[in-house]
């Protein structure tokens, strides 16, 4: 007896996860939910779950956009050594690891409960499902076609406030004059979103689903796609030069602070000016799908449970799960992060003005297109970032040559 | 043993052979075991996790062409070549300075070797701060009086591999330093009075009898740089993580992305094997050259 509370002890020092107690087990859950924002969200389920008596929310934040933690949390699932539960984006992250049988299967509780029933878009719990078996729950829908302004940076400038791509980009001489960085952007993700967000709402919802859903490299080749290049061929030319290296909340708050007029940024974005205490429509204003097509797609985050030999572990899992899809976490949850909630029978009154735009455009079912992460691989997307940071960085590139070599990528995805 | 004094050949030295052991699974199952097993799998179409689905070349003709892979190896021919003459030059220039027998050489020898204690992650980060053009040297000297100062070192495609050479310079130079001057301290201070008594300048005993000499260093110092060299990787992801663009890629760079966070095992190992057929093909000929057995008498070292 002593000698197994040693170990226990000595276990719990080196590997926060492994110490089980009876009848209640530590869970430890990793995500890499680290901004301001995004860390108060993650305190929001920390906090529900330990309400919820018993088990214990071990938190394992992992420091670093997505693409740092990705690497570390499916290595660790790999190598044997799994977590309680981690935070991953709703789509292909995990297929592989599903398809390994590494993954407890949430099937039973799923059918109990009925999610299928409330989870809309239903897209949602289809990126979970894996022959007809669900692997994860959904937790919030976050879009990437999303743009944030500060009106007074145009108002300083003297430029009319815009209210669509177009009229940004003829606003950005004076403010360039004025010395205020007209797009602020970041490190390699961001400006690939930047890419995105462009093709969803400047090329509209029929090219955008042509390429993702057909791989079609017909409409990568199209002049519809070229003008998509072109308008981002505009912005590498608003983006002042600091923005390498930089991470994403910074750029937030140089638009946060008036240094910049305007980001294109998923709807994280939200939770950033929430914490700092900035008032949507007044202090800052957003442009669902830049002004032009207000489509919106519907990624987001999502926890997957890798199986665990212990059955606490388990059991532990399966009261997550189902905490993690109920009401009261919902709001709460979504408010703290600034994304949308995945049912749509809860009351949302509380949600500022820029949340009630994005509610309103995902009530119809036709502005909702599939993300990127659940239309490609991460090998593909991490191609299609290759050659848009390659791109954005390199002015001497081409328009003609960039579409060309987009075609090929799209040519080969599967 | 009965009938042979001598015992059986197989068992002579039986404790070293036994000693040995352990090293010799390592040798061939870690290294030569893992190498065999990447070079297999770069052939496969595997993604996340290994799968023997043969696709011949295909993952090598996507890799030769991918800019981004171009661009790496290109890049890490410049910084190979930079590091590499820059660290044994200015090494061997610290060296001979602190071996006139100054003042304070404990101290210059720590300030000198102070920064490959740090990590690279480390350097990344201080020189990122250094160099980034809002806060570091550009803002520092525009502060002065130089309004239009430009040093967009970090910032401009064309020059971030620099960057990395600086900072990984920085880093190097010290060790390669300490390494230099524990060669000339073994050099005889019987050769230095027969070169003051023959008149010759201190500059031509360096070159011509003091280099010559220490060629085992020199040997020692550029396998641990060439080692350094090739699999330069934190330095990069802390100083520019391969930006601006892909500008500042290098090839362990891009097999970790791809294999780790794009999920695509058989592009990375294809990237790996490359690397691997690099190093090998400058590497054979020249260990072969240099460690092959020589006569003791026929050939005078110079």
């Amino acid at each position: 007896m002593r000698y197994r509370s040693v170990l226990t002890a000595l276990a719990t020092s080196t590997f926060l996860f492994a110490a089980s107690q009876a009848g209640a087990a530590d869970l430890e859950v990793t995500h890499w939910w680290t901004s301001g924002g995004e860390a108060a969200a993650a305190k929001v389920l920390a906090e529900s779950y330990d309400k919820l008596g018993g088990d214990k929310w071990v938190d394992g934040a992992i420091a670093g956009s997505g693409s740092t933690a990705r690497p570390i949390i499916v290595s660790r699932i790999l190598g044997g050594n799994p977590m309680g539960a981690t935070q991953l984006n709703t789509g292909r992250d995990a297929e592989d690891l599903v398809k390994a049988g590494l993954m407890t299967d949430l099937t039973e509780l799923a059918t109990k409960e009925g999610w299928a029933d409330f989870i809309r878009p239903a897209k949602l719990l289809d990126a979970c499902k894996y022959e007809g078996k669900i692997y994860c729950v959904p937790v919030n829908i976050h879009s990437w076609q999303w743009m944030w302004i500060n009106p007074n940076a145009f108002k300083e400038a003297g430029a009319v406030v815009p209210t669509n791509w177009n009229e940004f980009v003829a606003a950005a001489p004076k403010l360039k004059e004025k010395g205020i960085i007209p797009l602020a952007t970041g490190d390699a993700w961001q400006i690939d979103g930047v890419f995105r967000v462009m093709l969803a709402n400047l090329g509209g919802k029929d090219l955008y689903l042509k390429i993702m859903d057909e791989k079609s490299t017909e409409a990568a080749g199209s002049p519809e796609m070229k003008a998509v290049w072109q308008a981002f061929a505009d912005a590498r030319d608003l983006a002042d030069p600091g923005y390498v290296g930089r991470q994403w909340n910074e750029a937030t708050s140089l638009v946060l602070t008036g240094k910049a007029a305007g980001q294109i940024m998923g709807d994280w974005a939200q939770g950033e000016f929430g914490v700092a205490g900035k008032v949507a429509g007044t202090d800052y204003d957003c442009l669902p799908g830049l002004g032009v097509h207000p489509v919106l797609d519907t990624g987001g985050d999502a926890f997957y449970f890798p199986k665990n030999a212990n059955p606490e572990i388990t059991k532990a899992q399966l009261k997550l799960a189902s905490m993690l899809v109920s009401k009261e976490t919902q709001v709460a949850f979504n408010l703290a992060k600034g994304s949308l909630p995945i049912r749509g029978d809860v009351d949302m009154q509380t949600a500022n003005a820029c949340m009630q735009k994005g509610i309103k455009i995902l009530a119809d079912n036709n502005n909702v297109l599939p993300s990127y992460e659940q239309a490609f691989s991460s090998d593909t997307q991490g191609q299609i970032e290759d050659l848009t940071t390659e791109f954005f960085a390199d002015k001497n590139m081409t328009v003609e040559d960039a579409q060309a070599r987009y075609v090929e990528i799209i040519g080969e995805a599967k | 043993m009965a009938g042979s004094r001598r015992p059986f050949a197989p068992l002579r030295n039986l404790n070293a052979k036994i000693a040995a052991v352990p090293m010799i699974v390592t040798v061939l199952v870690v290294f030569i075991g893992c190498t065999l097993w990447t070079v297999v799998y770069s052939f496969t179409s595997s993604r996340s996790l290994p799968t023997l689905d043969f696709v011949g070349m295909d993952q090598y003709v996507r890799l030769f062409r991918t800019s981004r892979w171009t661009v790496s190896l290109k890049n890490l021919a410049i910084f190979g070549v930079l590091s590499l003459s820059f660290s044994l030059v200015l090494g061997f220039i610290l060296a001979a300075l602190m071996d006139q027998k100054i003042r304070f050489e404990n101290t210059f020898r720590t300030i000198f070797l102070y920064p490959h204690a740090l990590s690279f992650i480390v350097t990344g980060l201080v020189w990122q701060w250094i160099l980034t053009p809002a806060y570091g040297v550009q803002k520092v000297v525009r502060d002065l009086g130089f309004e239009t100062f430009n040093f967009p070192i970090l910032t401009d495609g064309r020059f971030a591999i620099y960057a990395i050479v600086i900072a990984g310079l920085w880093q190097g130079t010290g060790l390669v330093m300490a390494l230099m001057l524990a060669g000339l301290r073994n050099i005889d201070d019987e050769i230095w009075k027969a070169a003051r008594v023959d008149g010759i300048p201190a500059w031509k005993t360096y070159l011509f009898i003091v280099i010559p000499m220490m060629r085992p260093v020199f040997i020692t110092t550029l396998v641990i740089i060439s080692a350094t060299i090739v699999k330069v990787y934190d330095l990069v992801v802390a100083l520019t993580n391969g930006g601006p663009g892909i500008s500042s890629e290098v090839p362990a760079k891009y097999v970790y992305d791809l294999m780790f966070s794009r999920g695509n095992l058989g592009q990375g190992l294809a990237a790996s094997t490359i690397m691997l057929t690099t190093v090998l093909i400058i590497l054979v000929p020249w260990a072969l050259l240099e460690f092959r057995p020589r006569y003791r008498k026929g050939e005078v070292s110079k």
